[in-house]
């Protein structure tokens, strides 16, 4: 079956692989894997834009004392870093996989919209020079914090605007992502993918999807009300005019408590792929699976109001946002059972893609902990705005979500370019990001609880000790991340050719059915029934 | 060249270890949360070892179970996968709900916590706290005594960019201000927070208090500190309002209520003859009478 269709997309792609070449084909781009090619690419030089503030953030916090820079442009650089990732590595790594994986996934040739998925990447290139360039302008950089909340972001000077105008085009980015992936995964399945055969990844892709279309209109909605405040007289946010600087908040955490899971949901999508795959044997409870990733979602939009327990709310609403918080451990709770079961009388190997995905189950886990600590009102008031809030959000932000990207892609890589990487040194890649993600944000938890601040360029004498390891973790996990681009350019550049179409004997999937590498239009002619039952195997 | 440099930093991380224990004892040992010096802060130090140790629990369990699988189904171990485990309705239920009881546990004493804590009846002295660009006003409110607390200037000089100042010369670098705020123990304190420009957040970590101080609305917060701990309590500004915001510290001097009611005394007098204008001429008398005092 799978020689067939083989033969018989070699010979389509004689057809219709009259792809335009050299810059045309990147700038006019209409195919999946172009795109998500950029995408990937965008989100990688994002990550080290973003990666060299942080440099400057933990140099400067290596002991106390002001040495570096400016309290101000500290200030920006924690700004602009958290933008940067979220925005610019995060949020496009997923879309770039998800342009690369979903079509090849479901059984469909490209994305639904080809257009717009153009026209959805090369808004970000736009938005986010804007935003960079904003370090050059009177006043520099915005220095709010990514959570902009006000007076203290209408302080800012020219940069105010532009950071506006940047996340306006950023929320119709995508937006216009999210659409095509919903319309994609809607109507280009091919026949026999039922929703419940399609793979973890197109489930917690679907979600995303949903919570983008759901939540980005309210981020744009707030920081317009910032916009007119700041311009047009309006006060939304000022209680001299009658507004509530406090409302602020509530809309931007509407918006933001969605935007975690957006960045979480796609790594346990991907981490559901990769551990069957090499346990070598089905995930355990797959429906759950799906059930427990729709639950976070919902449970998502009612949880808001635990970023702010210190502004001052009634008894009643604090009671209820940590009951709320605290019921979404229980779907969480069930992914990380269902992984562990999975692992349980498998057949485990550890090639790259199962070293991170295995580290990511620990180590996210740990994150969870911290998560539910913050949910106890009491408690939090006195973990809220210090560095166990960083340590928190740390751990499910880059052993979590970056950590399941770089699995995906070391993962896929093989498929997409048809040869294999250099194994040993994605090894070292793993080792290395491991031990020193875990020096770089552990001992933020012991700062926390001590009681050093987030947010601030210089503290007290008696942090110094951990600042110090933590700065070390830190310089030392972004120096690792440079063997990622050289171990991805290599493999595309003179890796060893992949025989077969599965690289990895335990892989299940309509991906896997394709050769390697992938054909320029994935499934010309929908695959046949039997062939996706074989995928989906569970 | 690449594991060169990452040589370099693994051997730059252990010469700093073994370096540093050297000239700074104290802060290896910061590790948890304290326990402060009121009934709420102790309630919130016992439910964050709670759930600590719940976490532990949890952790001891399911990551035990993921190196067991690690360590035992290797495949380079021969393993052979059991591919017929894929779903079991009796344990999914049973993991399902035991998590719902751990977590009614948990949420009962700290909601028994939050409700003493949103309790601010019964106060007896109140205080209005306003935070602003960069540091902290307070005022005694009907006790004819107002006045602002900043940074101490010591801190202050070492702080510039490339001071040259050692911060570890300076007492209590970044956490000293020039004028504390003076509270009596054993009383229950009553503070109004508010903002004067952004939002600024009043917090002690020894009292188990952290506010946020918003610019038109008024937030109420409490503590109790124990009668036999008077003493000095440090804390920070704890939400990003701008340049300076590392850099506006919180003292807070206990002092026992005899001792209290005398600086009080005294610094109403001394304001409100500050306030009149013909006593402006004699700065240095003033100092004297109220310096002695006030050092107490």
């Amino acid at each position: 079956m799978a020689e067939h269709h083989q033969a018989h997309a070699a010979e389509h792609d004689e057809h219709h692989d009259h792809k335009p070449h050299g810059w045309r084909r990147w700038v006019y781009a209409t195919n999946h894997k172009d795109i998500g090619t950029m995408y990937l690419i965008f989100a990688c030089t994002m990550f080290f834009i973003g990666g060299a503030m942080a440099m400057v953030i933990r140099a400067e916090l290596f002991k106390p004392g002001m040495q570096l820079v400016d309290p101000q442009l500290f200030n920006s650089m924690t700004t602009m870093h958290a933008l940067l990732m979220i925005f610019g590595a995060v949020m496009p790594a997923w879309t770039g996989l998800a342009n690369w994986m979903i079509p090849m996934q479901v059984g469909a040739p490209d994305m639904a919209l080809p257009r717009l998925n153009n026209f959805s990447f090369w808004i970000l290139p736009f938005a986010f020079s804007i935003l960079l360039a904003t370090l050059f302008v009177p006043g520099g950089a915005p220095a709010g914090g990514w959570t902009m909340y006000p007076p203290l972001m209408l302080q800012n000077g020219a940069c105010f605007p532009m950071v506006i105008f940047a996340i306006h085009l950023m929320g119709a980015s995508s937006i216009l992502g999210a659409i095509n992936v919903v319309v994609t995964i809607m109507n280009m399945r091919a026949p026999g993918m039922t929703l419940l055969r399609m793979p973890l990844f197109v489930w917690s892709w679907l979600i995303t999807a949903y919570l983008l279309i759901a939540v980005m209109p309210v981020l744009a909605g707030a920081v317009t009300m910032l916009l007119t405040d700041h311009f047009f007289g309006t006060t939304f946010f000022t209680a001299a005019g009658g507004g509530d600087p406090v409302m602020f908040q509530h809309i931007f955490w509407f918006f933001g408590h969605p935007e975690v899971y957006i960045l979480i949901l796609p790594a346990f999508g991907i981490v559901s792929e990769i551990i069957p795959t090499f346990s070598r044997k089905p995930l355990f409870g797959y429906e759950a699976m799906v059930y427990a990733t729709a639950s976070i979602a919902f449970l998502s939009f009612i949880v808001w109001a635990h970023h702010m327990f210190t502004v001052g709310m009634p008894l009643a609403a604090q009671l209820f946002f940590m009951l709320s918080t605290m019921l979404i451990a229980i779907p969480t709770g069930v992914k990380v059972f269902n992984w562990t079961t999975t692992l349980w009388k498998g057949s485990l190997s550890f090639e790259p893609p199962m070293l991170f995905a295995l580290a990511f189950l620990f180590l996210f886990t740990i994150g969870g902990f911290s998560g539910l600590m913050l949910a106890i009102v009491p408690a939090d008031y006195q973990y809220q705005d210090t560095y166990f809030v960083v340590a928190h959000f740390h751990y499910v932000l880059v052993p979590g979500a970056i950590f399941a990207i770089m699995g995906g892609v070391y993962y896929w890589l093989p498929k997409w370019v048809g040869n294999m990487y250099d194994q040993g040194l994605a090894k070292w890649h793993f080792w290395l990001s491991t031990i020193f993600v875990n020096v770089l944000f552990f001992p933020q938890h012991f700062l926390g609880l001590a009681g050093m601040p987030r947010r601030i360029p210089d503290y007290a004498v008696q942090f110094t000790d951990w600042n110090m390891v933590s700065s070390i973790g830190g310089f030392g996990f972004g120096l690792s991340q440079l063997l990622f681009p050289y171990i991805i350019i290599q493999c595309v550049k003179s890796g060893q050719k992949v025989l077969g179409n599965k690289p990895w004997e335990g892989a299940h999937g309509l991906e896997w059915e394709l050769p390697s590498p992938a054909p320029y239009h994935s499934w010309e002619t929908p695959p046949s029934d039997a062939l996706i039952a074989k995928g989906a195997a569970h | 060249m690449m594991t060169r440099s990452n040589r370099a930093v693994a051997l730059l991380a252990i010469a700093a270890a073994a370096a540093l224990p050297a000239h700074a004892e104290s802060g290896w040992s910061l590790l948890n949360m304290t326990q402060g010096v009121t009934d709420i802060s102790r309630k919130i130090y016992d439910l964050h070892m709670l759930i600590f140790w719940v976490c532990v629990a949890i952790a001891v369990v399911v990551f035990g179970a993921m190196l067991y699988s690690i360590v035992t189904f290797r495949k380079s171990q021969g393993a052979v996968a059991d591919t017929t485990i894929v779903h079991n309705t009796r344990v999914e239920i049973v993991w399902t709900a035991i998590p719902v009881v751990i977590l009614i546990a948990m949420a009962v004493p700290a909601a028994r916590t939050l409700v003493e804590i949103e309790d601010t009846t019964r106060t007896e002295l109140t205080i209005k706290v306003t935070g602003f660009q960069w540091g902290w006003n307070y005022d005694y409110l009907d006790r004819g005594v107002s006045f602002f607390s900043r940074l101490d200037p010591e801190s202050d000089h070492a702080r510039e960019l490339a001071s040259g100042i050692d911060p570890n010369t300076i007492p209590h670098y970044l956490l000293n201000v020039d004028h504390p705020l003076v509270v009596p123990v054993g009383t229950k304190v009553r503070l109004l927070i508010t903002g004067a420009d952004v939002i600024h957040s009043w917090w002690v970590p020894a009292f188990g208090v952290k506010k946020d101080a918003i610019p038109g609305f008024v937030n109420e917060a409490w503590f109790n500190i124990d009668a036999d701990k008077p003493g000095l309590y440090r804390g920070q500004c704890a939400e990003l309002c701008g340049r300076d915001h590392g850099f506006m510290p919180i003292v807070v001097d206990a002092r026992s209520k005899q001792e209290f009611e005398a600086w009080l005394k005294d610094k109403a007098a001394e304001q409100k003859q500050a306030a009149t204008p013909e006593s402006a001429p004699a700065p240095t008398a003033s100092s004297t009478t109220t310096a002695a005092p006030s050092k107490s």
